[in-house]
């Protein structure tokens, strides 16, 4: 397709030697180690961890901070363009196969695991005393008794939150095509701004299934699945907010034009991404 | 602004930093490549701890926990830490050369997924003396096991997620530089058989390494954290892991099949000196295997319990794989009938892998009939065959790659009678070491223990022996590396091998720093496709 195109560059942006990677590297080994020390109960893992997220934060400004003074500096070429956009594409395509591994979780648990432990036919007292091949499980030799997260309410304005974000992203998006900064960059305040009250009100779900329904990680096969995933995809919403905050910070400083805009797609992406998660994560966590 | 960003591709660091800063193909290919060796050896190392207490019934050397550690230690570095480095380097080598690209897409990036293999060794090695051991579970980490184990356990699982990192990233820069970076005149349908099945690998890898990382992050929030995904007391499942494992776990064989399937279809036509057989059904049935590898994981589990019907799809899924794989076989076969051949080393691995890589696809048959491997499923015969798959496999065609390309790496010949040497040893140390496990496995001994019933004490001496054997052969082939980088035997040609027409051989020996800053001219692009019988037309 490019060969056609003719889009080869005359010279393929390949950067200078960078010592981001290895200042990554390290960071997270410090990570990976702390890690495994803190949750052992060893005090030196915290220290670890404390300087390994430290570093990484290092290396993220260091290394985005090279990438974007490139970009500004007109290095990459058409073809380099294409490869970031692809590359952008199987990165996110990766995140798909990462929340499938907890969505086929759930599935499996609950279309397969426990109606056949219902219907094998063996004597229940083998599991536990009245044990109900129901989803959700609220009993278990070691669940503390819980009362599951409804639909209604915090899930669905978040529902409606996050789909406007996306509505109003694209907003911007358009606002960028036609070369109007305001409406781009009010387009990114507000879809920043719907982000932090989504994030906002996930805590708050949290705390009252913490607090009132004594729904916590430990609350059996449920509260596994429903805080991994929902956990797993708040995380990816923080990512994606902090994404656009840069986002609008360069906007704001007057980066990108019509035709070079990039970070702005990758970023795009991701938030729609994140978006069509909720929407599954509400279907089936929540709703069904 | 502009010039400087010009000049800085040009730049180079030196000393220590050329190679902690790369941002060079070929050096961090290099860097892959000698990582990988060196967690062959120790992974070597520790099948020899293995085999030592195999020698005798009853305990020997060790604690049987540490045996374990030794097992689950072995199979996890060999894994991670040679065979998919290793393919992962020649991918970073060649692929730029064999493209016509000036270096991998995204240069930076590469150097993050090699420098996050040293961390995960470590992590892995430091785990051998944290109080409780290493982790002791297997490479597969089925729970209960992997949730009773001490700290050894987390850090395999926190080295299985910078591997995982380390992978997603090597694997997008492979496809983006297969499908974004190929010289003009190159088409998909035109590249070199190894750019197709980097490109599988590295979809595959993309796909399933995420779903890994989700299958231990839930082990780790089972361990600490109190989650019961895999504990039956909250409602859990202990099989659910062993699914998510194998949905992962299948399409990783292939990722360490597919590359060694590219590299013997490299080779073979080099030697054969005709044209790839069938080079369209090869590309067919790499993409053939790419769908359909992850449609048979169930085959691991069929002495776990499923359905009747469940058995049979896993089953007939399985036995559906190997047609592709035989299309394959086929077709090296036909590109060496009637050929004008001659047996260099590389040959010789190639044709080794193509005999032995068939016994191990068609024991990977027998265990694919569902009421067989209840039989067999965890016994030494089980054993045989993925050793059959993975070192007379993907560890030949690795070494045939090496002894192939290393005179345009290097500049310098090998000492073709010491690979020759290399080659046959290796060969016969093989066989003896896996062959008598197929005997053992179907006798019933089963594996992942540390003693076993005194009848079967002649086939694994004979086994014990033979690994020694094999370990010794490879000191022959890090002592011929080294000797051919330290130009003990000469200057190679441009062109080692008349029956080569790809295009890393079009540029200098030994391969400059810096290959195709600028595309290749589409007429030699056009010469070699034509060699290769891709193209026809006339001048
Ligand atoms: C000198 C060469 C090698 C020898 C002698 C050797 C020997 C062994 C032995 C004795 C076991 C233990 C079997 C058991 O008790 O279950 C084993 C397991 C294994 N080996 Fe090797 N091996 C060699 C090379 C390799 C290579 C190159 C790979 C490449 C991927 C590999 C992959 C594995 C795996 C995945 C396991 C399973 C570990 C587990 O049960 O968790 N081996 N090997
Ligand atoms: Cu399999």
């Amino acid at each position: 397709m490019n060969v056609e195109k003719g889009l080869h560059d005359a010279h393929y942006f390949v950067p200078a030697p960078s010592r981001w990677p290895a200042v990554g590297a390290i960071a997270l080994f410090c990570l990976g180690l702390g890690a495994a020390l803190a949750i052992n109960a060893v005090p030196a893992g915290w220290l670890l961890l404390a300087s390994g997220g430290g570093l990484l934060l290092w290396m993220l400004f260091g290394w985005f901070g090279d990438v974007i003074a490139e970009s500004e500096s007109h290095a990459y070429g058409p073809q380099v363009g294409w490869s970031f956009r692809w590359g952008m594409a199987w990165f996110i395509f990766s995140e798909v196969m990462f929340f499938a591994a907890f969505f086929g979780a759930l599935f499996y648990t609950r279309s397969i695991a426990v109606p056949e432990l219902g219907g094998s036919g063996l004597s229940h007292d083998l599991l536990w005393p009245r044990f109900s091949a129901e989803w959700p499980q609220q009993t278990g030799p070691s669940v503390a008794s819980y009362t599951p997260m409804g639909a209604h309410g915090i899930p669905s304005i978040n529902t409606a939150i996050l789909l406007s974000s996306g509505a109003t992203l694209t907003w911007a998006h358009w606002a960028l095509l036609k070369g109007q900064r305001l409406q781009l960059i009010s387009g990114l305040v507000i879809t920043v701004y719907l982000a932090a009250l989504f994030l906002a009100l996930q805590a708050a779900e949290y705390h009252h299934g913490f607090a009132e329904l004594n729904l916590t990680l430990a609350s059996g096969a449920y509260g596994a699945t429903f805080y991994l995933l929902t956990g797993f995809h708040g995380l990816h919403v923080l990512v994606g907010s902090l994404l656009l905050c840069v986002i609008l910070a360069r906007s704001a400083r007057g980066d990108f034009d019509e035709r070079h805009h990039f970070a702005f797609e990758a970023a795009a992406w991701y938030w729609h991404f994140v978006d069509v998660v909720w929407l599954l994560l509400f279907v089936t966590v929540y709703w069904l | 602004m502009n010039d400087h960003t010009h000049d800085s591709s040009h730049a180079t660091a030196h000393g220590w930093r050329r190679w902690l800063y790369a941002t060079n193909h070929k050096d961090i290919g290099t860097l892959y490549l000698c990582f990988a060796a060196a967690m062959f050896f120790t992974g070597g190392l520790m099948a020899l701890g293995i085999r030592l207490e195999l020698f005798q019934p009853g305990l020997q050397y060790w604690h049987p926990e540490f045996y374990n550690q030794l097992v689950t230690l072995h199979g996890v570095i060999m894994v991670f830490g040679a065979i998919m480095p290793a393919f992962t380097g020649l991918a970073n080598w060649m692929l730029p050369l064999m493209l016509g690209a000036p270096d991998m897409a995204f240069a930076r990036m590469n150097n993050w997924s090699f420098w996050l293999l040293p961390p995960a060794a470590a992590l892995l090695l430091i785990s051998l003396v944290v109080p409780g051991g290493a982790a002791a579970a297997g490479w597969t980490f089925y729970p209960p096991l992997s949730i009773q184990g001490g700290m050894g356990m987390d850090l395999a699982i926190f080295a299985i997620h910078l591997l995982g990192i380390s992978s997603i990233m090597g694997s997008i820069n492979i496809v983006v530089t297969v499908l974004n970076m190929r010289a003009p005149g190159m088409t998909l349908l035109k590249m070199p058989l190894f750019a197709w099945t980097s490109l599988i690998t590295a979809y595959l890898l993309i796909a399933v390494a995420p779903v890994l990382a989700g299958a231990v992050t839930m082990l780790l929030t089972d361990r600490h954290f109190g989650t019961h995904f895999f504990k039956a007391a909250g409602g859990g499942d202990p099989v659910l892991f062993q699914h998510i494992f194998w949905f992962f776990g299948h399409p990783e064989v292939y990722i360490m099949a597919l590359p060694a399937f590219g590299i013997v279809s490299q080779i073979i036509p080099t030697f054969a000196r005709k044209p790839l057989f069938g080079y369209v059904s090869m590309v067919y049935a790499t993409c053939a295997i790419g769908i359909l590898s992850f449609l048979v994981w169930g085959h691991h589990m069929f002495a776990v319990g499923m359905p009747a019907v469940t058995q049979l799809f896993f089953m007939f899924m399985t036995m559906l794989i190997a047609v592709p794989t035989g299309v394959k076989v086929f077709n090296w076969i036909a590109t060496m009938w009637q050929g004008s051949m001659s047996f260099e080393t590389p040959m010789l691995f190639a044709v080794g892998f193509v005999c032995l890589f068939t016994v191990g696809g068609f024991s990977g048959l027998v265990l694919s009939v569902a009421p067989v491997d209840t039989q067999m499923q965890d016994t030494y015969y089980v054993v045989a065959h993925f050793h059959y798959v993975l070192v007379a496999g993907a560890l030949f065609s690795l070494f045939g790659a090496v002894y192939y390309w290393l005179p345009k790496w290097s500049g310098n010949n090998y000492c073709e009678p010491l690979g020759k040497l290399h080659f046959w040893w290796s060969m016969i140390a093989f066989n003896i070491t896996f062959f008598p496990m197929h005997f053992l496995g179907l006798a019933g001994m089963p594996r992942r223990i540390p003693d076993y019933a005194l009848q079967f004490t002649h086939f694994n001496q004979l086994a014990t022996v033979g690994a020694l054997l094999f370990g010794l052969a490879q000191i022959l082939f890090i002592y011929n590396v080294v000797q051919c980088i330290r130009a003990r035997y000469g200057p190679a040609d441009e062109r080692p091998w008349d029956g080569a027409h790809t295009l890393e051989w079009d540029v200098p020996t030994p391969a400059p720093h810096h290959t195709w800053e600028s595309p290749p001219d589409i007429a030699l692009v056009r010469k070699g496709l034509r060699a290769q019988a891709l193209e026809h037309g006339h001048e």
